[in-house]
């Protein structure tokens, strides 16, 4: 008797447990919805991992000032779009994420919204640079950057300080062509001891997900020239997109600047599968290389590194020189890759709390100040006045380059054809960097998987 | 009693029945329907028909990858169950420190996957640095690589799977094939073996189905380079899925394709050894 009477209360406390959550669950949502209603929540997919605890604050002040709560959550590395696929199919979907140009429009053309008349569009000084399909736009770039040879004036100086240097230039601003480059990098190598460092340049990172230095930002120069050489097209990302095939033209090129990286590198070119751009950056911030491919976005990285040794002062962009003709007059490379988009699917007050949202950030006070102190962005709306851009030295130099008697590089990697083209290519230049495939092979590979990509 | 048993048994199943449909049943029947579409998100799909299947088999990183799960599968079995049980066997005579041996074994198995991978990359790479190259030069690196990982995690777990089975076989029988005069290579063949068909197995059906399926430890320790030679079905899926637009039925339809394949092999092992398992 006593059992079943224990047994029976058992099973009614472990219904009464399973009921109690059930009935919390309605009372809960319906407060959440309520809430909701007054306190609405915007959901920020976030792209760049090196400034995201920024946002966290920016998050705070924006909820103090306006009530809107603002969540921000950052993807890893490389990992963006697999992050914003199952983001956006989940009913708390990101209201703000980014779009990377045309090419990503066309996998999310379906969850864009038209912001051709909102007041974010209208901000941008440039309007051919958002992304537009037909009369309606749908991305709109946010920030202008620019990549090139970062180096470190304090070891270029001492190198052109030495007695017995083979080239005839006494400093780093008199290099305008690819074969004083090789002179100054090869001849860099041959004193390394003197000048204290490892290697002229940083570790050309080829690990898996590491590579997009070179499969993306060095692969859009002799793309670039590819498609300039196209007169039917003024736009070198509208002639790209329009490409079903390339000839890959300007490959030697590429093979110079690239095997002058690789072999005067602070690391031997086979063991550059296990270097990661982290590994680079370090070298370049410890002191321990002179030179290193980057853009502006990495200044941050640079100075947060432990025992970092380099200074603001010394530290200077320099164009990618290939050995193509006439680039004496050529800049960094200056573009952007980075388009917010608002989600189409969310509510009508969701998509305008996110705009809202934007627009706060890029037009207030307090907004411009985070986008120009701590952000560090060069953003392309009229609202910035001439002495609100960024104060870190590498985009101070960025603009300085904007401004000179110089053709800056377009980005041109927006017209490439997939994540898989960027793929291939990066692994066959670490098959070549290893030794086990010759350049014609990394050739055919670009020119093969640029069709291939292209027809799907 | 047993009508109390049949009259509560709902409510005590329910729970787990629910779990089941949501995170296995559910997802498992989308996916297959799934791999007929073609789709972006799991909301907006197309139907498209066989054409995702057409599209996998004629994918050469595919049957690259189908080739070297199947080669990575064979040597694993082989080497895991065969180390494992001659380590049972050792470690079933009594000897001093039997204990401490079997839980040494067993410690690499609590290790997850990807930190595991990201070890031995470490390890191996620091190896390879004395002779001038990384684990990406060549895919016999990342073959080897793997293998030597699967075997460092899975042979202690299996090794206890068989210990328990060994120690299963009646101290009668090998008594009695003493008697008969047998040696131990005899009686290894004819009473151990048989005996421990069930724990041959398990171990099999594990180490079988944890091969195909491997794919933390594929990311971590090479991520597929060089150019995608090591790439394991698992990850070669996964690829496909995130690696172009349009392509995501077709990750499905492979998924679909590997599911057939593991599941028929599995069953077939598990279909040989059962017959031939003996009741003591």
């Amino acid at each position: 008797m006593k059992k079943r009477l224990m047994s029976l209360m058992l099973c009614v406390l472990m219904l009464s447990a399973m009921l109690v959550g059930c009935s919390n669950a309605p009372a809960a949502t319906e407060d959440k919805g309520q809430a909701a209603a007054a306190v609405k929540e915007i959901y920020f997919l976030n792209f760049k991992p090196e400034i995201a605890p920024i946002y966290d604050s920016i998050a705070k002040d924006y909820e103090a000032e306006t009530g809107v709560k603002v969540k921000v959550v950052t993807a890893a590395a490389g990992t963006y779009e697999t992050t914003l696929k199952s983001e956006i199919a989940k009913t708390d979907a990101p209201t703000i994420f980014q779009i990377n140009g045309p090419v990503g429009y066309e996998s999310w053309k379906d969850y864009t919204a038209d912001l051709k008349n909102s007041k974010l569009y209208s901000f941008l000084s440039d309007k051919s640079l958002a992304v537009k399909s037909g009369e309606g736009v749908y991305g709109i770039p946010y920030v202008v950057e620019g990549y090139g040879i970062i180096y470190n004036n304090a070891i270029m100086q001492k190198y052109f300080a030495l007695a017995d240097k083979a080239v005839a230039i006494s400093s780093a601003d008199e290099i305008k062509n690819f074969d004083t480059l090789k002179a100054v990098v090869e001849d860099m190598s041959k004193h390394k001891e003197q000048l204290g460092i490892k290697g002229a340049f940083a570790s050309t990172s080829l690990k898996s997900g590491e590579q997009w230095r070179w499969q993306t930002h060095l692969a859009n120069l002799p793309l670039y020239y590819e498609f300039k050489d196209n007169t039917q097209y003024d736009n070198t990302v509208m002639a790209g997109l329009a490409a079903d095939k390339i000839d890959f033209k300007y490959a030697n090129n590429y093979k110079n600047i690239f095997d002058l990286y690789i072999n005067n590198s602070a690391s031997d070119r086979k063991l550059l599968g296990s270097k990661s751009v982290d590994d680079s950056m370090a070298e370049f911030a410890l002191g321990n290389v002179a030179m290193v491919q980057n853009g502006n976005w990495a200044w941050s990285q640079i100075k947060n590194v432990e025992g970092n040794t380099v200074k603001e002062e010394d530290i200077k962009f320099m164009p990618i020189y290939t050995g193509v003709a006439g680039e004496e007059k050529q800049g960094l490379c200056i573009g952007t890759e980075n388009y917010f988009a608002i989600n189409s699917k969310v509510s009508q007050e969701k998509q305008d709390a996110s705009i809202a949202f934007l627009e706060w950030l890029f037009s207030s006070e307090k907004g411009k100040k985070y986008v120009t102190q701590d952000l560090g962005f060069i953003a392309p709306f009229n609202t910035f006045g001439e002495n609100e851009k960024p104060a870190d030295p590498l985009a101070k130099e960025v603009m300085n380059w904007m401004g000179k008697d110089a053709t800056s590089v377009a980005w041109t990697f927006a017209a490439f054809p997939s994540e898989d083209f960027k793929n291939y290519f990066g692994d066959a230049l670490l098959e070549y960097a290893q030794g086990s495939k010759t350049w014609e092979e990394v050739v055919k590979v670009v020119v093969d998987s640029w069709a291939s990509e292209r027809a799907k | 009693m047993e009508k109390r048993l049949k009259y509560y048994f709902p409510i005590f199943a329910l729970p787990t029945l629910l779990a089941f449909l949501v995170a296995f049943l559910i997802p498992f029947i989308l996916g297959m329907y799934l791999s007929f579409t073609e789709f972006t998100t799991v909301m907006d799909a197309k139907w498209v028909g066989l054409s995702n299947y057409a599209k996998a088999f004629g994918n050469k990183e595919f049957i690259n990858a189908l080739w070297f799960t199947g080669k990575f599968t064979v040597v694993s079995v082989i080497t895991i169950n065969i180390c494992a049980f001659a380590l049972a066997l050792l470690l079933t005579r009594g000897l001093k420190g039997s204990n401490l041996f079997r839980t040494v074994f067993f410690m690499p198995n609590l290790i997850g996957g990807i930190v595991l991978g990201y070890i031995w990359q470490l390890i191996i790479n620091g190896i390879l640095f004395k002779f001038g190259v990384t684990l990406t030069y060549d895919p016999k690196y990342g073959f080897w690589g793997l293998v030597v990982l699967m075997n460092w995690q899975l042979i202690g777990y299996m090794m206890i799977i068989y210990i328990a089975g060994i120690q299963n076989v009646p101290p009668e029988l090998i008594e009695a094939a003493k008697i008969d005069g047998a040696g131990p290579l005899r009686i290894l063949r004819n009473v151990i073996i048989p005996m421990i068909m069930p724990a041959i197995t398990i171990c099999l059906f594990l180490t079988i189905s944890n091969s195909f399926k491997l794919f933390d430890q594929n990311l971590a320790l090479t991520a597929g380079a060089p150019s995608r030679k090591t790439a394991m079905l698992a990850l070669d899926i996964f690829n496909t899925f995130y690696g172009k637009a349009g392509w995501e039925g077709v990750g499905q339809a492979k998924a679909v394709i590997f599911f057939i394949l593991v599941a028929v092999i599995a069953f077939a092992q598990l279909i040989f050894t059962r017959s031939k398992e003996v009741e003591s």
